[in-house]
């Protein structure tokens, strides 16, 4: 069921190379700005055919004419046609910020290519002339060299290339040496591959997106600065250009104020045009077009809290205050799919979750991954959520807190915390909850402690936030709780950054805080997942003893039998969405029910049969390697 | 901490001294066509070799740029060769004005590209959409076309503003502001087209960290998470974009005060590259590199305070 | 018959962290490996078991001793006896996302080791299509790219260029880790049928003792650096001698609650006694 190709391949977009190119021409920020382009393009080359008169020859009647009749577009302040001198002016514009997008990327992509890849001093040099030319500002440099340079667009340009040329490098340098420390450089280079081959086949490969975004970009932003020394005067006054344009719609501002429209137009169409498909390709290679990165984002913050579609089900009885229920000692979940269990139970568990259903927008369409799942978790024990990547189990961890990934929602059942439903609650309430009733342990130590703070401030925050103490009350109790998670030295982590400490001593860290305002109930993500083994045996004994003083209830979510034996008293497997089996650890273990369950306890390899030697007597080198 | 700064003021005064020495050498190779500028086309070649002797232009390249450096390191700048007025005086006359709109516009552009970036990455929606189609129109249309613009909309079609001219500060603080407005306007338009979209996507990238919903489950209200926590981690790549910006207003002020019919630093600078006027040019440069190498500074120093990986290290 | 695939004696390695300063990741290694054997290389993270993997393809800097395949010094291979030398060795890495190009189809990843070796076109297609069908893996798949496929899927390409030029020696870097429980256990057998069949022999690392004990003939412990215990591998698995293994041992949580109580209480029976 996990190896059959079609299923994972089939929903799949299609090739990326392929894919680019056809989702770029389906996507009109890509093809609207890409076919104006082209036609200013072929307008400038075609100007002889296209301009209705000469841009150079002047007509005294019609200086500074307003637009209509024979001149389309006015006439300019010389009395020439502003439309013929449009058109040709996109010839040495164009031209020009062409040249600087050569220039720049002939050096910058060969400078980064030998930095990157050979590194050493000329990385090092490379890198200094690059922070050197980056931080200059360039108008003011190409102003100054006009002395020298004189009114030569294209010596201008050249130039003006050099001190692009740093961005490119940067890119390129970066990229490089990113890729090759890639798995797959590595693997082509024990495959035996050349250099040159390497480069060519797996690094011009990655960088020529980025130079393609940056070209079309740094294009736009040379249209600009050339536009901008013609504005100034120092541009060729004997070609059209479409900034020299407005130095002449400027000179005219109080008699043609219609001149300035058309050159400074057409320099943002084009400009425009290039930024568009710069941020078209970056867009269609990251795979994310707008529509569908959009939803992802606004959830991520805001609260989410989909409206259940439908009510919680009737087999749920209704709170009734918070009684502390005994230490239940066998099995201690429900689900919908006995009912009867549920009716005869009077008192509720600390957390019930029924029918619970959670999907993501994708784009238009929403995907469901949690079908109506229901459990409960009874006070003072600990629950395994057990399944593959994919099953759904870390969906119901995060919606129990509220806190679905961005796109994702409750869209039915319900969720209760000691009878209270929290599906559809306001923000403001949940938010209440969290940290003082539910407490949450998350998978990955490192990433889940803000690198901008201390230890001790992301602990005291929530606790004078959620425990109303005072900041020096707050302080003691953190230092009490990082000694009492087995830190050694409380006071120094107090005082350090995340990236100080180790991720064994952060994964306390996280315990501490998720403990830190006395929650009743404890969600734990995978909690020793990213931990060696050494250290998660360690990790999990805290837990254990944390849940037993305090009398915690504890809804574990991972992939592995072993943490479950260890940890837990009951437990749910889930596959695709769905419970498939639940019960208590003695039963699920000696007795496995489902079919699913079995194939899962059945993949463990600590049954696995040791391997023999079939060809190869191993007699001679087991007994020299014994160290 | 301090060896970090003294290494950043050590590259910055290298910064400068690659700076001036590149213009420097450049002017020199054309030091002809500079003696032939100032005398006019007319100069007899015995004419133009006085002149160059006259301006030192004969001497080794290197003795020029040695005796350069030694007189602006004493805070001589030289004599412009066609004022007569001392370079250092005619920056200082300018510089007041330069800086009030760049230091102006990046104010306001910082204020409305972090506010609107904050809105764009947490609220979505229209503002979102608002602020990238802003970011690229604003970085497609040159600033100089959207202050002529301003002009004729709100000087010349409905006299809310003067369309030319800077009252200093002193001299009367509403007048200051009504000659600023515009040029300020038209140069932070630009600045807030880069920066907000940046802010914004550094913004969305932060807050899609596992530490941020890892906060919030401790029970920190999202407002605060986004304003305390996220913010702080979004800053540093804001911060390296803003100084770029800055940077380029400094380039962009150039044609704002052409528009305007501002006498700041780059209408100085445009005057003397036209005519050739060596000193001038390289004291506009001097003073321009000091701006950039002293922002770069303050950059840092504000990534390190920051960035606590920065900061140890 | 009996000389070794591979013998690696003294070996350390030193990665430079600054001007002056380095850092030893290996220290005075000593192993072998014998034709159609696994030699199963467990430790935690930092403890040196990638780096060997990486020092045995020639892509980390040996500072002393000496690598040994079927005889030829190949410590730091030059170029040319890279290319000569992937014919016999190759390497399946543990991320199955980043270890295959992709912006390249599995076939041309499947070909690029055999058009090193100067295969033409037409052969390097036939034998592509051989070698998906030895991974079990459709022949279709050649003209997808490698994003197209699941974790398990693309670890399966992985070995198949591994395979491709029938090395004699894969370098196999947490090949399953990545991998769902299930699939783990098939791409293991998927590995030991290949290595039954082929006869090629596996440098297998990995940090899960119950992999290592599944796949392997003989196993190396490894910690901070260096190989604390080595020997075949049901001797190490069960019967532990060193301190670190009895250890880790004893940390690796059971899928049984009784026996997984036992193994806790001889945990915590270890940590108190030391």
């Amino acid at each position: 069921m996990t190896q059959t190709l079609l299923p994972s391949a089939a929903p799949s977009p299609r090739a990326p190379r392929l894919g680019v190119m056809r989702r770029l021409i389906r996507n009109p920020l890509f093809s609207v700005p890409a076919a104006v382009l082209l036609l200013i393009v072929l307008a400038a080359i075609f100007a002889d055919l296209i301009a209705p008169m000469s841009p150079t020859t002047a007509n005294l009647s019609a200086v500074n004419i307003a637009p209509g009749g024979e001149y389309l577009l006015g006439g300019d302040g010389a009395g020439r046609d502003v439309l013929s001198r449009l058109i040709f002016a996109g010839r040495l514009t164009l031209l020009g910020s062409a040249t600087t997008v050569g220039v720049a990327i002939a050096l910058g992509v060969t400078a980064g290519l030998i930095a990157g890849y050979v590194g050493g001093w000329f990385d090092q040099i490379g890198g200094w002339v690059a922070n050197l030319l980056i931080v200059l500002p360039g108008t003011i440099v190409l102003v100054a060299l006009f002395a020298v340079v004189g009114p030569n667009v294209i010596l201008t340009m050249v130039i003006l290339g050099f001190m692009m040329a740093p961005n490119f490098f940067r890119v390129v340098r970066n990229q490089v040496i990113a890729v090759k420390n890639e798995l797959y450089v590595d693997a082509a280079r024990v495959s035996g591959l050349s250099n040159g081959r390497i480069i060519a086949r797996h690094i011009l490969s990655v960088i020529r997106a980025p130079i393609i975004i940056l070209g079309a970009s740094v294009g736009g932003a040379a249209i600009v600065v050339q536009a901008g020394l013609e504005f100034l005067g120092l541009g060729d006054p004997s070609t059209p250009t479409w900034g020299g344009m407005l130095l002449d719609a400027f000179n005219n501002l109080y008699v043609g104020p219609h001149l300035m429209w058309p050159p400074g137009i057409m320099i943002g169409i084009t400009a425009i045009s290039l930024l568009l498909i710069a941020n078209a390709v970056r867009d269609a290679l990251a795979g994310t077009d707008r529509s569908s990165r959009r939803p992802r984002r606004r959830t991520a913050i805001s609260p989410v809290t989909g409206a259940p579609r439908s009510t919680a089900p009737t087999a749920v009885l209704p709170a009734a205050a918070g009684q502390p229920e005994p230490l239940a000692s066998t099995a201690a979940i429900s689900t919908l799919d006995a009912p009867a269990i549920l009716k005869d139970t009077a008192e509720h568990g600390v957390l019930e979750i029924s029918n619970l259903k959670v999907a993501y927008a994708t784009g238009r369409e929403e995907t469901e991954v949690v079908h109506g799942v229901s459990l409960t978790l009874e006070r003072g024990t600990i629950l395994g959520l057990v399944g593959e990547s994919g099953s759904g189990k870390t969906q119901i961890a995060l919606s129990t807190l509220g806190l679905l990934p961005a796109g994702g929602a409750v869209t039915g059942g319900s969720i209760r915390i000691n009878g209270r439903e929290i599906v559809g609650e306001r923000e403001r309430v949940l938010s209440e909850l969290r940290g003082k009733t539910i407490g949450y342990i998350p998978q990955e130590p490192m990433s889940n402690l803000d690198p901008s703070f201390t230890i001790g401030s992301q602990l005291v925050e929530p606790m004078r936030l959620r425990g109303d103490l005072s900041k020096a009350a707050a302080k003691a109790r953190a230092l009490e709780l990082l000694d009492r998670v087995g830190i050694v030295d409380p006071a120094r982590v107090f005082k350090s950054y995340p990236h100080q400490i180790s991720g064994g001593m952060a994964q306390r860290v996280l315990i501490a805080g998720a403990v830190a305002c006395e929650p009743e109930l404890l969600i734990a993500d995978e909690p020793t997942t990213a931990l060696d083994v050494t250290v998660q045996a360690e990790i999990l004994e805290l837990i254990r003893d944390l849940q037993r003083e305090r009398n915690l209830s504890v809804l574990i979510v991972t992939h592995n039998f072993g943490v479950v034996a260890d940890l837990c008293d009951s437990v749910a497997v889930m596959r695709s969405g769905e419970i498939v089996e639940h019960g208590s650890v003695a039963d699920i273990f000696a007795r496995p029910r489902h079919e699913y369950t079995r194939l899962l306890l059945g993949s463990g390899l600590e049954n696995a049969p040791i391997r023999t030697l079939a060809a190869a007597p191993a007699s001679s080198s087991t007994v020299s390697e014994e160290s | 901490m301090v060896s970090f700064i003294v290494k950043r003021i050590l590259a910055g005064v290298v910064l400068i001294f690659a700076i001036t020495a590149i213009v420097f050498a450049l002017m020199s190779i054309s030091s002809e066509n500079i003696a032939r500028t100032i005398l006019g086309e007319f100069a007899t070649p015995e004419q133009v070799a006085a002149k160059q002797a006259e301006l030192g232009l004969d001497q080794p390249l290197l003795a020029q740029y040695g005796s350069w450096v030694s007189q602006a390191l004493q805070g001589n700048l030289g004599v412009s060769w066609f004022t007569a007025e001392p370079v250092s005086s005619a920056i200082l006359n300018r510089i007041s004005l330069t800086l009030s709109i760049v230091v102006a516009a990046i104010v306001v552009a910082i204020i409305i590209s972090v506010t609107l970036g904050v809105i764009a990455a947490v609220r979505g929606g229209v503002i979102d959409r608002i602020v990238q189609l802003f970011s690229v129109v604003g970085e497609g249309f040159p600033n100089f076309w959207i202050a002529l613009v301003l002009v004729s909309a709100f000087s010349l079609s409905l006299g809310w503003f003067p369309p030319t001219g800077f009252v200093p500060f002193t001299q009367s603080p509403a007048g200051w502001l009504a000659t600023i407005a515009l040029p300020v306007a038209a140069l932070a338009f630009g600045g807030i087209a880069g920066a907000a979209q940046q802010v914004r996507s550094a913004l969305i990238d932060v807050l899609s960290r596992d530490y941020v919903r890892t906060l919030r489950a401790r029970g920190i209200p999202a407002h605060r998470v986004v304003l305390r926590h996220a913010l702080r981690n979004a800053a540093p790549p804001a911060i390296t974009v803003l100084s770029l910006q800055f940077i380029g207003m400094i380039s962009g002020a150039i044609m704002i005060e052409k528009v305007f019919a501002l006498q700041g630093l780059g209408t100085l600078a445009v005057t003397a590259a036209i005519r050739g006027d060596v000193p001038t040019i390289m004291g506009v440069m001097v003073t321009m590199s000091l701006i950039v190498v002293i922002i770069n500074l303050l950059v840092d120093l504000l990534n390190g305070w920051v960035n606590p990986k920065a900061r140890v290290q | 018959m009996t000389a070794p695939l591979l013998s690696v004696t003294g070996l350390n390695v030193d990665y430079r962290t600054g001007r002056r300063r380095s850092f030893r990741a290996l220290t005075d290694i000593n192993i072998e490996i014998a034709p159609g054997e696994t030699l199963g290389l467990v430790g935690e993270s930092g403890s040196g078991k990638t780096t060997l993997g990486r020092a045995v393809l020639g892509l980390a800097p040996v500072s002393a001793g000496s690598i040994q395949f079927a005889g030829n010094e190949i410590g730091q291979p030059s170029p040319a006896q890279r290319r000569k030398l992937s014919r016999d060795l190759q390497v399946v890495f543990q991320d199955p996302y980043t270890s295959l190009n992709p912006a390249m189809r599995v076939g041309d990843i499947l070909a690029e080791p055999l058009r090193a070796q100067g295969v033409s076109r037409a052969q390097a297609r036939d034998r592509v299509a051989g070698l998906l069908g030895e991974v079990n893996l459709p022949a279709d798949a050649a003209d997808r790219f490698a994003s197209e496929f699941s974790g398990g899927q693309r670890q399966r390409v992985a070995i198949a260029r591994a395979l491709a030029i029938q090395p004699r020696l894969i370098v196999c870097d947490e090949p399953v880790s990545a991998l769902d429980l299930t699939t783990q256990a098939r791409v293991l057998d998927l590995f030991a049928e290949i290595q039954d069949r082929t006869g090629v022999a596996y440098l297998f690392v990995s940090h899960d003792l119950a992999v290592i004990r599944a796949i392997s003939h003989r196993v190396a412990v490894m910690y901070r650096g260096a190989i604390v215990e080595q020997g075949p591998t049901e001797r190490v698995t069960e019967h532990p001698t060193h301190p670190y293994t009895q250890t880790l041992l004893a940390a690796s949580p059971v899928p049984d609650p009784e026996r997984q109580r036992e193994r806790r209480l001889a945990r915590l029976a270890l940590a108190a006694s030391a």
